[in-house]
Parts: C-alpha cells; structure tokens; sequence
C-alpha cells in the first residue's frame, strides 16, 4: 500500500490542533511556532500532492478506501481531481499567511482563570478548520464529505465569536454582543443549510443504495440507477440550499457581512478564502456530477441569483462604511461570478470559476490581512477615521492598493485571468448574461477605488500621523501573496493545467457541450 | 355468559389442585433481573441491621458489585447466542430473552452503574456539621424546615435508602423492555415508577420543590398507570390473553382454539383499538413524549439532579424498549393503524419540544425540553417498521443515554450558595473560569444537537435513515427542521458559557469526587467514540435488532 498522502495531509493539521492545545498556558509563543510549522509542513505535503498529481492521469487520483461505518454505506473514500488538489493546495498555501498574520491576534490581554488559554485555542481551531476544509475537498464519499462540511462549522464559529479585533475589545462589552451574534448567526444559517441537506442525503441514499460518488455517477451513466425527475430536483434543491448557504448566494449571504465585519482579519480571510470555496467547490463536485438533469433544469434560476449576488454585493459594498463590512460584500459579489461560472456549463466558464476560487482566495487574503494591519493600527473599522495613510505608511498603503487592484481584476493581475473566463464562458452561451455580469467589473472598479481614496490619499488625519508602516512579520505576509498574485496573472498556466481535464470530465457528466461558434456560411 | 360456559368455568376451577405443575423457570436466563433484585433486597436488609457510619460504603458497593455482575450475566447471555440464535421466551412466556431485550438491558445497567456514581458523590455539597453529604435529604420523612430536619443533619444522617430503591428501579426497568404479557409490563411498569416517584422527592436541597415534583410525578403516573390498566383489560377482553404471542395471533386472524368463554367479545376491534391507544398512552408518557410530556420539566428540575440524569437515560430506554416490543411483536398486524397516530405524536413531540425548549431559563428544564424533542427522534424511527428501525432506536438509546448522564452530571458541579446554579444566566463565562468543564459540556450539547463526529449525530443519522426508508420521508423532513431549531437553544448554552463575560458573584464549579468524574469520563468517551466509529455498536445495535415471538 503506497503512502497515504491525502489522508496525511488532513491528519497533520489535525494533530497539529490537538498538540497546539495542549501546550501549557505559559508557553503561548510555543503554541504559535508550533501551529505555524505544522501549516507549514502541511503546505509541504500538500505541494507533493500537486507534484504527484497527473492532470492527465485518471479522474480521481491518489485515492484512498477503506470500511468505516458500512451499517451506513459509508466507506472513507478519498481521491482528488484537478479542481480539488488546486483547492487543498489553496488551502494549505494560506494557513501559513493566516497563522502569520494573526501572530498577536489571540494574546490574552485580561487575566482569566490559570487553564484559559486563548492563544493556544485560536491557532488550535485554526488547524483544525484546515484539516477539515482539506478533508472536504477530497472526500469522494457523499456521507464522509457532510460529517466535515458540517462538523467544520463548530471551531470557526468558537473562531468567529471567541476572538474579535483587540482594538475593540477593551471594555466593549457592544462588540462582544455583536460578535456572539455574528457567531451564531453564522452557524445557524449553515446549520440549518447543513440539516436540510442530511435530509437530501439520506434521500439520495435512499434512492441510491450508496454514498460513493464514483458508483452512484456510474450507476446513473450506465443507466442501472435510475432517478425520477421530481425525485432528483428535490434532492438537488437540498444540496444546493446548504452549498448556497456556504457559498454564499443572495439571498442567503446576509450572515457573512456580520461574520467577517466582527472576526478578526485572519478569521475572516480563513471564512471567505477557505471555508467558503467548500460551497462552491461542493456545487461542481456533488451538485453537478449527481444530479446532472436536475442542474440543467435549475440553472436558469441559479443564473439570475448569482447574477443579484454579483450587482447586489458590488452595489452594497460601494455604500459601505466599515473596511471589513465592504471586502465581504464584495466577496459576497465575487461568489456570484464564481457560481455563475460554474452553471454557465461552459468549459471557459468552469476552468474560469475553478481559477477563480484560487484567485480569490489569494486576492482577498491579500486585501484583508493589510485591511487586518491597518485596523489594528488605528483600532476602528471605519473609513472615514482613515486619510493620507500613503503619506506616512506608504509600503501599506502599496499593499493594499495591489490587493484592491487585484479585487478589481486589474489585468496583469491573476484574478483577472479568471473573471474573463468567467465572463467570456457565460457569453458564448448566455450572452445577455454576460453583458449583466460585467457591470460587476465596472462596481468593483469604483467601490475599490473610492476605498483607496478615502483612506490613503488625502491629507492625513491626526489619529493616523504616527502610524507605524508594515513590520517585518506582516510583510512576509504580504510579499508571498502579492509576487503570487503577479505571477499567476502573468502565467496562469500551471493552473489551468491542472483543472482544465477536471473540468471537462465535469461537464461531460453533465452532458453539456460547448456552443459552437456560427460561421455564416459563405455566399 | 351462557350457562354452559359457566359450568365449565366452574368445574375447571374444581379440577383437583395436583394437576397444576410447578413454573418452569429458566433462572440462568433471567439471572440479570435476578441479581438486581437480589442486591436490592441486600440493601434493605442493609439499612436494617448495618451501622449508620458503614451503610453508605456498604450499599455502593453492594449496588456497583450486583449491576455489574448483571452487567456480565447480559454480556455472557449476548455471547453464547441468546441475543440472536437462542432467543426465547422464558418463564413460562412472561419473559423474552432475545436481542432488544438483551442490548437495552445491558444499556440500563451501564446507565445503572454511572447512576450508583453519580449518586454517591459527596464531594459537592459543602460538609454539614463535619460530615460529608451528597444530593439526598439527611432524613426524608423529616418536614422540611422542621426541627427534626435540623437534628437529622446535625447528626450527619443520610438517606442511604437511595440505593436499594435505585436498584428496585433498575430492576422493573430490567423486565420492562422484556415483557412478553401485558400483566408482566404492568407489573415490571410499577416496579421501577414507584422508586422514581420517590427519588424525586428526597432532594437535600430545594425540597419543597423535589416533594412538589415527586407529588406530580406521582399523580400524573398513577394516572398514565390505571390508563394502561385500563386498556390491558380491554385487549384481555378482545384477545382472550395478556401473552403478547396470542394477542398477535388475534389481530392476524391466525388463533385457533378460542375459549368458548371469550368467544362473544373477542375479535371486537373497538376493544383492540381503544385498549391499545390506552397501553400506548401509559408508555408514551413514561418517554416524554407530546402531548404526554407536562410532567418532565417539572420533575427533571425538581428531583435531585443524580436523579434526574439517570431517570432521564434510563426511563427512556426501558419505555422505548417496552413500546418497540408492544408495537413490532404484538400489533404489527395494526400497523396501519397506530403508524399515523405515532406520526402525528412524532410530529408535534419533536417541533413542541424543540420549540418550546427556546424559551427555558432554566438548564436542567431546558434538558426536559431537549429530552422531549430527543423522544420525538426516536418515535421516527419507531415508526420505520423494520428491522432497522429496532436496531436505529437501540442505537439512539445508548448513545442518548450517556450523553444524558454526563450532562447532568456537569450540572451537579455547577454550584453557588443556594447548591446548584441551575438558571443559565449564572452560567456566563464558564468557559473562561473553567475551560474544561465548559468544553465537557459544549461537547454534550453538541452530541444532543447532532453535531457530525459526535454519538448524537451517528443516531440521529440512523433513526432518520431508517425513517426514510421505511416511506417516512416528510416525518424526516420535520426531523431535520426540529434539530435544526433545537441546535439555537443548545448554541444558546455554549455562547454563554464561552463568549460572555463571568459574572463576578458567579457560580463555582466544584471539583468532584472519581466517581462523578467517572461517569463524565464515561459519557465524553462514549459520545466521541460512538461519533467517530460508530461500526461495532451499530452492529451489536442490528444483530440485536430481531424481536422474539
């Protein structure tokens, strides 16, 4: 039996969470070297995996089977494709950064009892959530891929509640209520996102005598398993809610604006960058591949929300005031071109909205994480406490102009590669569509630049005069994320490579091919 | 009554009185119920003629021995086949040894076992005149406030007599899921209820409001009682019999030679329906469920928290056992009719005791509600009606049983001057005075939210499973949106132990004895185990699922 290199790369973080918590109260520095050398040996094995990864190879690679709850039907089943070793490889790139970044984040600045050990829980259920998000992307067993997509929703709500920006913790007792509310309007939404698609599973169990993806795709190409059309649309419409939920989708997206605007900057790229693509990636993955008919029927309707998510969360984000609040909006804008990618049933369309999940992991993580340091120098959230911040911290100030131009999709820039995919994918088969879609571009441009404006140009206000410029820990934050932003804008190939067979494997199971270009007959 | 039957009634009971043989009765078979009984009779003798000082060791150690060799009697009787291969009905048909029987028996006694713990711990209450106490009244018949109950603590007096009657309880609670007659159900239903209502009321703190809960936990069963009374002697009257075997033979049509005597009444339907929706009724409201359910916040917060813990894991399997038996072994022919009345009891029991559960203050009536809510889970897969069913609702049993006792036990430790802090809001910030107390319950509640890699989840899945598949897919639908209700209020405990700030007049969590902390170690043990791989109990679960008839 070859080495288990998936499993290992979930069981690493994993370990890593419980030997982080572990670690006596007095010796937080230690708890935090620990969870970053652990990030960084999972980033190491995840690396392998890409490197072991053939993208022409067969459809699920380095797998792994075993019996675990057969009573259940469910076998732990894992296997990637290009779409999810790209995703495990986003996943384990990040924690580093994230860990990085919130280095100070979890201090306990208020003496509690003599077992509270905050820092050592922060970077634990950080680990823990990256194990878990590493697992969903590679489970291939339906049953194995809801216990981790629901159970990792419990240590990032403790994430999102137990730990707020420390500017606004002292006596606070507003933003503490605030954060528990944000908490647990994040878990209920995807809780009851999560209970509705167990619903859907033991449905499709029901029907499919199996949790195997691989089989019950099979069963269903070879015409053995047979699904009545009502039958497949509901199961469709429970997956989909809670992947909506995740993802999320207007009208469902309402709890990440809270969620993001209260955790603290890694939290919060951890949510959008990692957590959130389970949702996304769960759409091509499960949505797509089991319920092939049913995806077809709903796109329509699943065009037109994503298409209010992209104008909806660009829109708002140009009206916000607070600098978290207006990264989640848009996020919440970018999850709409991801998912209208995804059901434009477009090979462009799909390699794009693949792309784009990575891209936007990267991009965001850039923007937040600077948006993070400037918030902790000056202790608010708000935009207008901001002005001329170039003038005294300029390498921030360059920073977070790159992230915002990345956000943008500047071209030269690696999100760019993806939103014209995304856009050009949609317009060869939905033309108006596309044409919709790209007023996107158009807000993403302004509520970006409005944010630079206000906050770096302008003559500098009082409070931000003696801000101190980026420190070196937050610069090995930065630098990484922004050389990788450049490289993959200039070069996305590596990427594409390795998604594009994916993908077309994908839509193969749907049954959906490209729209051919019509050439007018010559006279 | 004809004239003829008359005389022949008469003259059977003049056969000369030889002619009835001695019962044959296979003790081995039954040694489980046999040893419990036994010890409990040791530890009345024990409170009559052992010293004071010594009783309390005397009587745990005589409970803990006897529940664990009964333990090892049902693990002994499961191995050499008499869960599967052997099942039988003993004691000249009043008893079933068969699988259900055998796994819910092995369940009680292990939910026994941390019960005989959690009750004698005498580490949280502060000590009474130099002496240390635990949860129970120093005398119970003393009045409370009385100058009797004054010299009673001052002499360092303690209700030891909570373990026989414990014991007792455990063995009605034995019988109950392996009755094979309605007269053995009755019989076994009295036994383990009549310690219960008395547990509740010997709290040694609150008691007023412990003899209130045990005075309606009193009348209330004695009701559910005389109401399945009631319709055991309708079913007699329809069937002719209380064995289980015949009654299902009636309602199949397959009897054959009826006694002449009965033959006017028997085959009446009315007599069949009303009896069993009155049978039902009694069992219904010994597991919580609605519209049978007023009585469970007022006791579970009442009683004297040990109590509460094991009545609420304990009861429930032995109930359940008891309805499984009734409906799979002896009604399975009525099936089409008391599956949409069960729906419907299934319906309102999950959503009303998720729903009302939101507004509780109070954390031990909040676990009332959630135990509510818990009973209308495995009502759905009651009703599935196949083997998966059974072997679903074993599983959800055990598992729910250990979470119930570890997390009121963590009630227990939660104290402040007036014993324990019972209402939430004193359980602000506990995650910051006490992470790991805190972090213990969190995992609880979660396992009661069903919550993926936790035992609440792996039974919830299996019960909803089989729902499913046995056609009861919207009764699942209703399940998922009851849990997902049901996880606000449990959320609700966790934000408050953890992302609140301590009160500074805030409850103290007292540092138990090995025994309480046992039974936790037990319950977080089993509830992760069973979360993770679940597979051995799930297969114990579906070997043991097949009734005997």
């Amino acid at each position: 039996m070859s080495f288990p290199l998936l499993t290992a790369t979930a069981v690493l973080p994993a370990l890593g969470a419980i030997a982080t918590a572990a670690v006596p109260a007095a010796r937080r520095v230690a708890a935090k070297w620990l969870a970053l050398l652990v990030s960084l040996g999972t980033l190491a094995l995840a690396a392998v995996t890409l490197a072991r990864f053939d993208p022409d190879g067969a459809r699920y690679q380095l797998t792994e089977s075993h019996a675990w709850i057969p009573d259940f039907g469910v076998r732990y089943q894992l296997g990637v494709d290009g779409i999810g070793v790209a995703l495990v490889a986003l996943t384990a790139l990040l924690m580093p950064f994230v860990i990085l970044a919130g280095w100070h984040d979890a201090d306990p600045h208020e003496t509690g009892s003599r077992r509270w050990r905050p820092t050592q829980g922060f970077f634990a259920l950080i680990l823990a959530v990256e194990a878990m998000v590493i697992i969903s992307f590679e489970a291939t067993d339906v049953f194995l891929f809801y216990i981790f997509f629901e159970a990792m929703l419990i240590p990032m709500y403790f994430l999102i509640g137990g730990f707020g920006d420390r500017a606004h913790e002292h006596g606070d007792e507003a933003a503490a209520t605030q954060r528990s509310y944000a908490a647990v309007k994040f878990l209920l939404y995807n809780l009851v996102g999560g209970l509705i698609m167990l619903a859907a599973v033991i449905g499709l169990y029901v029907v499919a005598g199996s949790f195997s993806l691989q089989e019950i795709v099979h069963a269903r190409a070879d015409g053995s398993l047979h699904m009545a059309t009502s039958t497949e649309r509901w199961l469709f419409l429970g997956f989909f809610f809670a992947f909506a939920v995740k993802a999320p989708l207007w009208p469902l997206h309402t709890w990440l604006p809270n969620a993001m605007g209260e955790a603290t900057a890694p939290v919060a790229v951890l949510i959008t960058a990692v957590v959130d693509k389970v949702g996304t990636f769960a759409m091509l993955r499960f949505c797509l591949q089991l319920f092939p008919e049913a995806s077809k029927w709903a796109t329509p309707a699943i065009l037109v929300l994503a298409l209010i998510s992209i104008v909806y969360g660009a829109l708002l984000a140009v009206g916000q005031r607070d600098i978290k609040r207006l990264v989640a909006y848009a996020s919440i804008s970018h999850f709409g071109f991801i998912i209208l990618g995804i059901f434009a049933m477009t090979t462009q369309g799909q390699s794009g909205a693949t792309l784009y999940m990575v891209n936007h992991g990267i991009s965001t993580a850039a923007l937040m994480l600077v948006a993070g340091f400037l918030i902790s120098r000056r202790g608010s959230r708000l935009i207008a406490d901001y002005g001329g911040v170039q003038k005294v911290a300029p390498v921030l100030a360059g920073t977070f102009l790159i992230g915002g131009l990345a956000t943008l999709s500047l071209p030269g820039l690696a999100p760019f590669v993806s939103e014209f995919l995304v856009l050009v994918g949609t317009f060869t088969r939905y033309p108006v569509v596309g044409i919709i879609a790209t007023f996107g571009i158009v807000l993403a441009a302004l509520y970006t630049l409005v944010l630079y404006q206000r906050t770096m140009t302008g003559p500098v206000k009082a409070e931000v005069a003696e801000m101190p410029d980026l420190r070196v820990r937050e610069l090995l934050v930065v630098a990484p994320l922004i050389a990788l932003l450049i490289f993959l804008g200039v070069y996305p190939k590596p990427i594409t490579d390795i998604v594009n067979p994916a993908v077309k494997q994908t839509m193969s199971d749907v049954q959906k091919k490209d729209p051919q270009p019509e050439v007018e007959a010559a006279k | 009554m004809s004239a003829s039957a008359v005389h022949s009634l008469w003259t059977t009971a003049a056969e000369p009185i030889s002619k009835i043989d001695a019962p044959k009765i296979e003790y081995a078979q039954l040694s489980p119920t046999l040893i419990v009984i036994g010890a409990a009779v040791v530890g009345v003798l024990i409170e009559a003629f052992v010293p004071r000082k010594s009783r309390y060791y005397a009587q745990v150690f005589v409970a803990v021995v006897a529940l664990a060799a009964a333990f090892s009697a049902v693990v002994a009787l499961a191995a050499s086949g008499y869960g599967t291969t052997k099942a039988h009905i003993a004691a000249m048909g009043a008893i079933a040894v068969d699988g259900p029987a055998l796994f819910l028996q092995g369940t009680i006694l292990l939910a026994g076992i941390l019960g005989v713990f959690t009750f004698a711990e005498r580490r949280l209450d502060p000590q009474a005149h130099g002496n240390r106490v635990d949860a129970f009244a120093a005398q119970a018949s003393a009045v409370p406030g009385s100058d009797t109950e004054k010299a009673a603590v001052k002499a360092g007096f303690t209700t030891t007599e909570v373990f026989p009657l414990l014991l007792f309880a455990i063995s009605g609670m034995l019988v109950f899921p392996s009755a094979n007659d309605l007269l053995t159900l009755f019989v076994a239903l009295e036994v383990f209820s009549l310690p219960l209502y008395l547990l509740c009321a010997v709290a040694r703190r609150k008691r007023l409001m412990s003899q209130e809960a045990a005075v309606k936990y009193f009348l209330l069963g004695a009701f559910a009682s005389a109401f399945t009374l009631f319709g055991i002697a309708l079913l007699y009257g329809y069937a002719g019999s209380v064995s289980y075997a015949t009654i299902a033979h009636v309602v199949d049509g397959t009897i054959t030679n009826v006694d002449p005597a009965l033959a006017g009444t028997m085959g009446n339907d009315v007599l069949l329906l009303i009896g069993t929706a009155l049978v039902v009724m009694g069992l219904l409201f010994k597991v919580g469920a609605v519209p049978f359910h007023m009585w469970t916040p007022d006791v579970y917060q009442g009683a004297p928290t040990p109590v509460t813990g094991f009545m609420a894991a304990a009861t429930k399997v032995a109930a359940f056992g008891a309805l499984l038996r009734l409906l799979y072994v002896v009604l399975p022919g009525l099936r089409w009719d008391w599956r949409p009345v069960m729906w419907a009891v299934a319906v309102v029991t999950m959503l009303g005791g998720a729903i009302v559960a939101i507004t509780q203050t109070d954390i031990k009536r909040l676990l009332a509600y959630s135990s509510i809510a818990h009973a209308g889970f495995i009502l759905a897969g009651v009703i599935a009606t196949s083997p998966d069913g059974v072997s679903s609702v074993l599983f959800y049993l055990g598992a729910y049983s250990f979470v119930t006792i570890g997390a009121f036990a963590v009630v227990t430790l939660v104290r402040d001057a007036g014993g324990e802090a019972t209402h939430l809001s004193k359980w602000a910030g506990l995650g910051r005075r006490s992470p790991l107390v805190a972090a213990v319950f969190a995992v609880f509640l979660l396992a009661f939210a069903g919550i993926p890699l936790t035992s609440g989840f792996a039974g919830k899945f299996a019960v909803f499973k089989a729902a499913a598949e046995g056609g009861a897919g919207a009764l699942v639908v209703v399940g998922v949106i009851s849990s997902a209700i049901a996880a606000f209020f449990y959320i609700r405990v966790i934000v408050l132990m953890f992302f609140s700030e301590p009160k500074p007049e805030g409850p103290t969590v007292a540092v138990p004895s090995p025994l309480t902390m046992t039974a936790i170690a037990a319950g977080v043990a089993v509830t992760l185990v069973l979360g993770v791989a679940p597979q051995y109990f799930l297969n114990l679960a579906s070997q043991a699922g097949v009734f005997v008839r």
